[in-house]
């Protein structure tokens, strides 16, 4: 049983605490023994950098000024990236909970407990009662493995992975309109672009180096138009800002084709040559004139038209996105809309002519490839398709009969958990006590669980229920490569070993495969083996890495995939002679108006939408221990626009309890003129009581299966003085839950 | 013409990456002498980093009673000198900018010295390394300033102090100095929308933990 017991104690031996400093303090005349140039951990920049590696440790990082995407930049996670390695908190050796406290472990003991837990619920209760979750902030050797373990190792049907709540939406437009999943450009086509489009993406905050590319196409006299609820410092600096409700942007993308059509600015010939399905888009396109979309929207027409001709107007142009349309219910729907206007002005498949999906973890292209997600295998390739069956089955030695069918996505595994069909998990990379939409339902699935086991290196919110936690290995202690957004594959290499007895992570998914009696497809003695097996395995698919070799990715910084022989350079923009459906054309998708699940009523007025800040990165598992960033942004707050504080009497930095149907929380306000009246935000990074995810939506999109955290329905409550919680210094960082209560 | 720092403020999206970079310099001991700060958060998202704008005639040097503050020949004013700093803290005090620290523990004033021990070996600042966006950028005037769009400007008029800078500020404007006024304020530059109420308390926060004048 899954029960947290003893938080305090918890919390007291595994943090988060803070920590600021190298392992031994700041010195001015050190000696470095090892410079590793590698990738920063944190997002799909995969900005370059240096390790200055002393005595086996990381002491610091140089700026790789060689490696082209980022030349030396790096943001304030980046810079801090390397303190978590040797982080106070590190889990230094395996631990088994007993009587709800956690207690050292020998590796033996643990995973032969591991071991004969599985077994005896799968033989209970047949395979699929185990659910393996995964991430994307593995290398994509790991990736590839923790597929391979569900399907080959467990035998089990349940593995998904956290870009669930991330790319999915972006993967599934993808596929449907261009045949294939990945950015359409490199990033060096941005500066070439007049207009930029950018809908849902702070990427100043959550993505910085990108502006790198966004103020070299100003420089060359570019424009920007922004597509977001709130004027993030994105939007401040765009010259045209489309300040929607949450969830519209359907209204307003059709509004835009719209204006498109009646200008005549749209590319007759290319839709011709190039693309299906035009002609019912066009016919619902005719039915959103701009003043219908404002209607919708609450984006006034003029802008709507202005953004259309901006966008239409200009020879070259790209249109990017992010998590602002993609996490919603109709998040596919508003990809597909976005895409429209891509192929209706021919804009794709050039310099400076494009469109990418701006990916959210290190690892979020590569990790949606090589098959840890629900229905796919490596390469791209579908568990539905039985030619792609066959082929992995091949390339594994594994009898067809064994591999499992898809299964199904994360929300949905851990419905399952309650229902008591999955009474055992195994997790890594991921933290789901912070990152799951409705945590107060996903608590309840874990304490439901028999048995819980999970792969980290700090002690996550989410693994405090585990019932084995097994100590990984943090990122410059392992080697493989990454894809990042616009899927340049480039390699992490190692610069330390792991700390006590924390071992990397592959060898430990690979020994419970050992010891489940499955040795013989686990046989990799390195990252680099699984990387040679990873290469033919999707050879032929789609994301088609067999022409890659570490050595070769290292000499060019990096090789976009396809990449299918070892001669071929790789392919860094798409799309310039055909698109991937077999008929080589791209779809339109007419996509109508539906809006999200939860719509403001009486009793929650309020939109309530969710997003990041710059110093935090994801689940704040690794960045909530960085003494730098928690002082930066110590707690989550809650952003309402001044009218709105006004009409609830509400005082900047006052604490309020903001309530969905699901839950409630107590944030500061922030009052904010960035932010539109109806809607209110709050950041995600935060567990336990500091959590937005207790309000946050679980609605799923029925094709990609994202939940809805963009927009959910809420309400602002003011707290009587007596019944402020007792805050204090010592709740930086923390969550709630972590402060004993007065 | 030498390398230098050119400011941005337009650029900056408040991440503070520099500020981090900055305790990363060697010599710093971790200590950072950068300061990013938020114009006015209830009213918009801009930030400003400030960094230390090596005046050609340093206010800092031009007060200090025991000429602690040297002006290596590349015109990079330096932080004191050990031996010589007498904690007056009057560099504190007078600079226009207010970007000495003074460091309790060390007894000695501490400056942005444009990572002197990185440009001396022909490495940029660890501010302008990092910095996403170019904000803040490092390098020769003719090969920066073709590049952009807005106007390098490094005169600064403070009431009757006329200040020259070695550090450009990059500006959307025609103006060939920066007027501030008694208060602090642009002269003719920013017009505080009347909201009625006192800074937003993300600012406050944002002061106390990075603007103290000590350490």
């Amino acid at each position: 049983m899954s029960h947290v017991e003893h938080l305090d104690q918890i919390i007291a031996d595994y943090g988060p605490h803070l920590h600021d400093a190298p392992y031994d303090g700041w010195h001015a005349d050190r000696v470095i023994d090892n410079v590793v140039p590698t990738h920063c951990p944190y997002c799909a920049v995969q900005c370059g950098m240096n390790l200055l590696v002393s005595d086996n440790h990381v002491v610091g990082f140089e700026p790789r000024y060689d490696f082209p995407v980022n030349e030396g930049r790096l943001c304030p996670k980046g810079v801090t990236a390397y303190l978590q390695v040797h982080h106070p908190d590190r889990l230094l050796y395996p631990l088994i909970k007993r009587h709800g406290k956690f207690v050292r472990a020998s590796w033996d003991e643990a995973l032969d407990l591991v071991v004969a837990k599985f077994k005896e619920l799968q033989t209970t209760h047949g395979p699929d009662s185990i659910g393996v979750y995964s991430g994307s902030s593995l290398t994509t050797e790991k990736t590839y493995l923790m597929g391979k373990f569900a399907r080959a190792g467990l035998g089990t049907r349940y593995v998904d992975y956290n870009g669930r709540l991330c790319m999915v939406s972006a993967a599934a437009g993808n596929n449907k309109a261009f045949g294939i999943d990945r950015a359409a450009n490199p990033w060096s086509d941005i500066p070439l672009a007049e207009v930029l489009l950018i809908a849902g993406s702070n990427c100043a905050e959550t993505f910085p180096v990108l502006n790198k590319f966004l103020w070299q196409q100003r420089d060359n006299g570019g424009r920007w138009i922004i597509i977001d609820p709130r004027e993030t410092p994105t939007a401040r600096q765009g010259d045209l800002h489309l300040q929607l409700k949450p969830g519209t942007d359907v209204a307003v993308a059709n509004g835009m084709l719209h204006v498109l059509i009646r200008d005549h600015l749209i590319d007759q010939a290319f839709i011709d040559a190039r693309t299906n399905d035009w002609e019912a888009t066009r016919e619902l396109a005719m039915r959103y004139p701009p003043d219908i979309a404002a209607q919708i929207s609450g984006v006034p027409a003029e802008k709507i038209v202005q953004a259309a001709q901006m966008y239409g107007r200009a020879q070259t142009g790209m249109i990017m996105h992010a998590r602002g349309i993609e996490h919603h219910t109709n998040g596919v729907s508003n990809v597909l809309s976005y895409i429209n206007l891509v192929l209706a002005t021919g804009k794709i498949g050039g310099p400076g002519r494009g469109y990418g999906t701006i990916t959210g973890q290190g690892n979020g292209q590569g990790g949606r490839e090589h098959g840890q997600k629900a229905d796919q295998l490596p390469g791209q390739r579908s568990m539905m398709n039985p030619e792609h069956r066959k082929y992995v089955c091949e390339v594994w030695g594994l009898p067809e009969n064994e591999l499992p069918q898809a299964g199904v996505s994360v929300v949905e595994m851990f419905a399952k958990m309650r229902a008591g069909e999955i009474r055992g998990l195994l997790s890594i990379c991921n933290n789901v006590m912070v990152s799951l939409p409705d945590i107060n339902e996903i608590r309840r699935s874990l304490e439901g669980l028999d048995f819980y086991v999970c792969i980290d290196f700090f002690m996550s919110e989410g693994a405090r229920y585990a019932d084995v936690v097994l100590p990984g290995s943090a990122w410059s202690e392992d080697e493989g490569v990454t894809c990042n957004s616009e899927g340049r594959v480039v390699k992490i290499n190692k610069a330390n070993d792991p700390p006590g007895e924390a071992r990397q992570d592959w060898w430990i998914v690979q020994e419970i495969a050992r010891r489940m009696g499955r040795g013989k497809y686990f046989n990799f003695s390195s990252p680099r083996e699984m990387f040679e097996e990873l290469r033919v395995a999707s050879r032929g698919g789609n994301a088609d890495y067999y022409g890659m070799t570490w050595e070769k990715i290292e000499a060019n910084n990096g090789i976009f995939w396809p990449c299918p022989s070892e001669d071929h350079p790789g392919t860094p923009r798409l799309f310039e002679d055909r698109f991937y459906h077999p008929d080589g054309k791209a779809k339109f998708h007419p996509i109508e108006y539906a809006g999200p699940k939860e719509v403001p009523d009486e009793e929650f007025p309020l939109i309530l939408t969710s997003g990041r800040v710059v110093y935090q990165y994801l689940s704040g598992n690794q960045t909530r221990r960085i003494g730098f960033l928690v002082e930066q942004c110590p707690e989550p707050y809650v952003e309402v626009h001044p009218d709105l504080a006004r009409q609830l009497n509400l005082a900047d930095g006052e604490r309020v309890r903001v309530v969905s149907r699901r839950g409630e929380g107590v944030f500061p306000v922030l009052v904010v003129r960035t932010i539109r009246p109806d809607t209110i935000f709050i950041p995600y990074h935060w567990g336990e009581q500091l959590a937005v995810n207790q309000l946050t939506n679980p609605a799923l999109d029925p094709v990609s299966k994202i939940p809805e955290y963009k927009a959910c329905a809420a309400r602002i409550e003011k707290i009587h003085a007596r019944q402020l919680p007792i805050l204090g210094k010592q709740r930086k960082g923390a969550s709630a839950s972590e402060v004993k209560r007065g | 013409m030498e390398e230098t720092m050119f400011i941005d403020p337009q650029r900056c999206i408040g991440c503070r990456a520099c500020v981090a970079a900055c305790r990363e310099c060697a010599t710093h001991k971790g200590y950072s002498m950068i300061f990013v700060d938020y114009i006015d958060r209830a009213e918009t998202t801009a930030t400003m980093p400030t960094v230390c704008m090596h005046c050609k005639e340093p206010t800092c040097a031009l007060v200090c009673p025991a000429d602690a503050i040297k002006v290596s020949e590349e015109g990079v004013v330096m932080s004191a000198l050990k031996p010589r700093c007498l904690d007056c803290r009057n560099c504190v005090n007078a600079c226009p900018f207010g970007v000495p620290k003074y460091n309790t523990q060390m007894h000695l004033q501490m400056k942005c010295d444009m990572c002197y021990d990185r440009s001396a070996e022909g490495l940029k600042p660890m501010c302008a390394s990092v910095c996403p966006t170019g904000a803040i950028s490092f390098g020769k005037y003719e090969q920066i300033v073709p590049l952009r769009r807005t106007k390098p400007v490094n005169v600064h008029v403070f009431g009757n102090q006329k200040v020259e800078t070695k550090v450009y500020l990059m500006l959307p404007t025609d103006a060939d100095e920066v007027k501030v006024d008694g208060c602090g304020v642009f002269e003719g530059m920013l017009t505080r929308a009347d909201t009625g109420t006192s800074e937003s308390w993300i600012d406050t926060q944002v002061e106390q933990s990075d603007k103290s004048n000590e350490f």
